[in-house]
């Protein structure tokens, strides 16, 4: 696969996106949001990784097989997380959860 | 310019970039799996004491790591640039771009360095200096900290490492060693970098945000 090369505005965009981002999610924090601020940050925090592991990574522009081995790293994450909260929620009698 | 060759393994200079790639990838879902376990156990933990965890970040510099973000995604910024000037033949773009990137890893860890520094005189690390009269459960908040200096501390030896790596790039793009058939090392330096950055997204709002 021959390399592609993408002007360099690109990469000033999307570092405006993530600053942008940034001040986003220490708002949205100073307004107290309850249980929604972890789900708010979190997608803040997921938006601003894709940005940089699209654009930054070139993984728009990377080979299928790269691709798949970048979402092989989040699947077993999330299969780490949500086995071990499974557990957690619904299997284990919780002394730290009491 | 100097013609380049792939190495003996490969067919081509293509073939040989798209094996370093796959390998850095490799390398680095390793690396999510490493800082993976630490993030699962600060959510258990932060699931089963929120009141506790929300009253310890409190205690944290939250400006501190916010601009210590800034300062990241601002190098995460100039080592794409960087890696554009290798792909482009740009040599003292690219020697000036990696010596800025290099700048900002060094001036995100004398931040770091001040942090803890700051934390030491809170006596928040956990240990026989913890000041326990701050909480209402020390025991608790010690864990927070646990987790806030070990996974902040293992992100900060990354960080460490980038800037060895970074250095070194440096000075072998100032001697010619890159060109834009081949600088592969630029570009898996450059993931690696990245990749620290994103660790860093997580873990600012995850430590510092929940007390504000």
């Amino acid at each position: 696969m021959a390399q592609e090369i993408v002007s360099t505005r690109v990469y000033y965009r999307v570092a405006v996106a993530l600053f942008v981002l940034l001040g986003l999610t220490i708002l949205a924090a100073e307004i107290h949001l309850g249980p929604l601020a972890v789900v708010v940050a979190m997608l803040i925090a997921g938006v601003k990784a894709a940005l940089v592991g699209l654009y930054f990574m070139h993984l728009r522009m990377s080979s299928v097989m790269m691709r798949l081995f970048a979402l092989g790293g989040l699947l077993w994450f999330l299969l780490l997380l949500g086995g071990t909260l499974n557990d957690y929620f619904t299997r284990l009698a919780p002394p730290m959860l009491g | 310019m100097a013609e380049v060759s792939p190495a003996m393994q490969f067919e081509d200079l293509d073939q040989q970039r798209e094996a370093a790639g796959l390998g850095m990838w490799t390398f680095l879902v390793t690396e999510v799996m490493f800082f993976g376990g630490l993030f699962v156990g600060y959510t258990v933990y932060r699931m089963a004491f929120p009141d506790a965890f929300r009253e310890a970040s409190h205690h944290l510099y939250m400006w501190i790591g916010a601009i210590n973000t800034a300062v990241l995604l601002t190098s995460s910024l100039t080592m794409a640039l960087a890696v554009h000037a290798a792909a482009t033949g740009r040599r003292s773009r690219l020697v000036g771009f990696l010596a800025v990137t290099t700048a900002l890893g060094v001036l995100f860890l004398v931040f770091k360095g001040v942090e803890y520094a700051l934390d030491w005189h809170d006596r928040i690390i956990p240990g026989p200096t913890f000041d326990t009269a701050k909480f209402v459960n020390p025991a608790r908040a010690e864990l927070f900290y646990a987790f806030y200096f070990i996974m902040t501390g293992l992100h900060a030896v990354h960080v460490t490492i980038g800037v060895g790596v970074l250095a070194t790039l440096t000075v072998l793009a100032r001697r010619g060693w890159f060109s834009p058939q081949n600088h592969n090392t630029v570009e898996m330096s450059g993931l690696y970098w990245h990749f620290v950055d994103i660790v860093w997204i997580f873990l600012f709002p995850l430590l510092y945000l929940m007390g504000v």
